[in-house]
């Protein structure tokens, strides 16, 4: 199975947000890897190797980014990780928005034509949401979201995608190609059924550990870099910031002397009971 | 808040994305698999007997050395590796100083092709663990005066001797032992397999420091081994010290780790306590012993990247390393009691981390030359003199 995998990085979601001149003050962001994206990159690892021989990969995932040249280092951990290649699209992050992303994805994919894309569920820094649904759209791919369970079916014509829901969990059968975003759970030990790993294998929980054999392999693995020209994308935004403020902050809170008094203010100033 | 590192002076400039990513790495490992467990061991006195194969998976043992399964990373990789593991503990990382730089190195580089095929694939799996015989009860620095022999017999050597302050002696599968042969008098290395008979180990008791590690005695009685258990290239004093220099060089890294791990326990520590009317953090004594370690850290920091950089070139003096060693333990050190003062009485108990760490750096200032031996290779190296003897 061939892959494509989207990756951000995006800001340390623990710093503390500083503003400057109605904007979001990244000069001392600290950049990682989407955790999201993350998963996606060990959930494309373990549908395309045997668990009993990693060593051997039996499809290719190749990891994409828009980005400048310093998403090269988040771009080489996920080569460190086991991904195969990787593809880097420059631009800087002010030219982009979901569409943008949208659009050049697609681009790369009916050029690449890999049989999944799977993507992060969204990013941490705006949590948009959005990239995994326009590319479907744009591609008139099936689309599965949230997936928390993927199992290849169907001698690998399709997957099986499990989405928590407030219910349960509903199960999606999506014919491949597809559009699968993935959310937290399917790095739990057995979320991935890829018909090759036997089915009572039991990962470590969460991503791998990129090892320094990994690492030192992923010196040699290739970084292509495009430009968004070369692609012929339009680099024309749909979404424009205005400004930026940080929300009000919080109103102290009041003590309240007696259960009576509580029932009071719940009842008559907060009307929730 | 998770940990991210103390890089006040933006030195991850200076580094490359594969020096990175191997710090990324093992900054998560000790943060999910050295730090949930560290002070249960330390209180029970234990070493984490999981820790070698996981670290073996990730190619941590010997990772300095190229091939034989081992992944051949630059110095200063090899460093923040060490400061990693030993943000964890000193025990971790002195274990992994061991493995690598006084057993697999030595196999690596004085050893026979059937010796490095036999040893250091498993060690570097962590599926074999080494010791290093060297220190002697009556010889700790001066490691010249050694009393133990070889004696040989034909084909074979006849052991004697006993060594003290073993790191992972007691759970070592092989010992790697310098002994002086009969009657040449020459310094030879020879690997010792646990179940020898003549060998036996005894685990040193009520320690107050690195008390997550094995430290042990080794006992040698008529200890026979095949001359085949001899290093053919190590002769004379200079191969042990050889193996010393590259433990010493983790060491210089190593430290730093355990000197953030103090700093932002107590930086945080002193954001959050209110005393008086403000946060610890806000009293001008309190900020003076905060800035005080942060700097301290920092010129580490530097000295060490340095003192890789230079190893990568080929250009590393031993003195270098005493140099940085002696300072950057030092530091270490100071942090941890300046750690321990900031908490208070909290600091006395292994709730926290700095208590711990304070009692490890002890035994580091003592062990892989002594604060007092640094100085004086440092001295003899600008004066010209030896003041040793």
């Amino acid at each position: 199975m061939k892959i494509l995998v989207t990756v951000k990085r995006v800001p340390d979601p623990e710093q503390k947000i500083k503003l400057k001149d109605d904007r979001i003050d990244l000069s001392a962001a600290n950049w990682q890897l989407n955790q999201f994206d993350e998963y996606a990159v060990e959930a494309a690892l373990r549908l395309t190797e045997d668990a009993r021989n990693p060593a051997t990969r039996l499809g290719e995932v190749t990891v994409v980014s828009l980005g400048p040249a310093e998403v090269q280092q988040q771009l080489r951990a996920a080569l460190a990780m086991g991904a195969d290649k990787a593809v880097r699209v420059d631009s800087r992050d002010e030219d982009l928005d979901a569409d943008i992303v949208a659009r050049t994805v697609e681009k790369l994919v009916r050029r690449d034509s890999p049989d999944l894309v799977l993507m992060g569920k969204l990013a941490a820094d705006n949590e948009g949401n959005e990239v995994g649904q326009r590319l479907a759209g744009y591609l008139g791919w099936p689309q599965a979201t949230f997936a928390s369970i993927i199992e290849v079916v169907e001698g690998g014509k399709a997957l099986l995608v499990g989405r928590e829901v407030d219910a349960g969990v509903e199960m999606k059968k999506v014919r491949l190609p597809a559009v699968v975003t993935v959310d937290l759970r399917i790095v739990a030990p057995q979320a991935i059924k890829n018909g090759r790993t036997p089915p009572d294998h039991a990962y470590p929980e969460g991503p791998r550990y990129a090892s320094l054999k990994g690492i030192m392999a992923a010196k040699k693995k290739p970084i292509e870099e495009l430009t968004l020209a070369q692609l012929a994308i339009q680099p024309t935004l749909r979404v424009r910031t205005v400004s930026v403020r940080l929300p009000p902050p919080r109103k102290a809170g009041i003590k309240v002397s007696s259960v009576q008094e509580l029932v009071d203010k719940l009842h008559n100033e907060a009307k929730v009971i | 808040m998770p940990y991210r590192g103390v890089d006040y002076f933006a030195l991850d400039d200076l580094l490359t994305e594969e020096e990175r990513l191997v710090r990324a790495t093992f900054r998560r490992f000790v943060d999910e698999e050295v730090l949930p467990h560290i002070g249960h061991h330390f209180r029970q006195g234990t070493f984490p007997m999981d820790l070698p194969r996981k670290l073996g998976a990730l190619g941590a043992l010997g990772s300095f050395l190229q091939g034989y399964g081992c992944p051949g990373l630059n110095a200063v990789a090899y460093g923040l590796m060490m400061q990693e593991l030993e943000r964890g503990d000193s025990g971790v990382r002195s274990f992994a100083s061991v493995q690598g730089a006084l057993v697999m190195y030595p196999i690596y580089a004085y050893g026979s092709d059937e010796q490095k095929d036999r040893w250091l694939p498993a060690m570097a799996r962590g599926e074999v663990i080494g010791c290093f015989g060297l220190t002697e009860p009556d010889f700790g620095s001066n490691p010249g005066g050694m009393r133990t022999t070889a004696e040989r017999h034909g084909s074979t050597f006849v052991l004697h001797g006993e060594k003290r302050w073993i790191t992972s002696g007691g759970i070592a599968d092989v010992a790697l032992i310098w002994a002086r042969t009969q009657p040449e008098g020459e310094v030879r290395g020879f690997l010792v397999e646990r179940g020898t008979p003549g060998f036996s180990t005894r685990d040193i008791e009520g320690k107050f420091s690195l008390r997550a590690s094995v430290t042990s005695e080794l006992i040698l009685q008529e200890c026979v081994v095949p001359e085949s258990a001899m290093l053919p290239g190590a002769r004379g004093l200079r191969a042990p010290l050889s193996c010393l220099s590259q433990a010493r060089f983790g060491i210089c890294f190593g430290v730093l780790g355990a000197a953030m791990a103090c700093y932002e326990e107590a930086l945080s520590y002193c954001c959050e306590r209110k005393q008086f009317s403000r946060p610890l953090a806000g009293h001008q004594l309190v900020q003076e012993k905060l800035v005080g370690m942060l700097e301290e850290i920092t010129k580490g920091q530097l000295l060490a990247w340095r003192l890789g950089r230079l190893k990568e070139a080929g250009r590393l003096r031993p003195p270098q390393i005493s140099l940085c060693k002696r300072n950057n333990v030092r530091i270490a050190l100071q942090c941890a009691r300046t750690a321990r003062d900031l908490l208070g009485a909290n600091g006395i108990t292994d709730e926290y981390q700095a208590g711990r760490h304070m009692c490890n750096l002890e035994s580091v200032f003592t062990y892989e030359g002594t604060d007092h031996i640094h100085t004086l290779v440092v001295g003899e190296d600008i004066t010209g003199h030896s003041a040793f003897d």
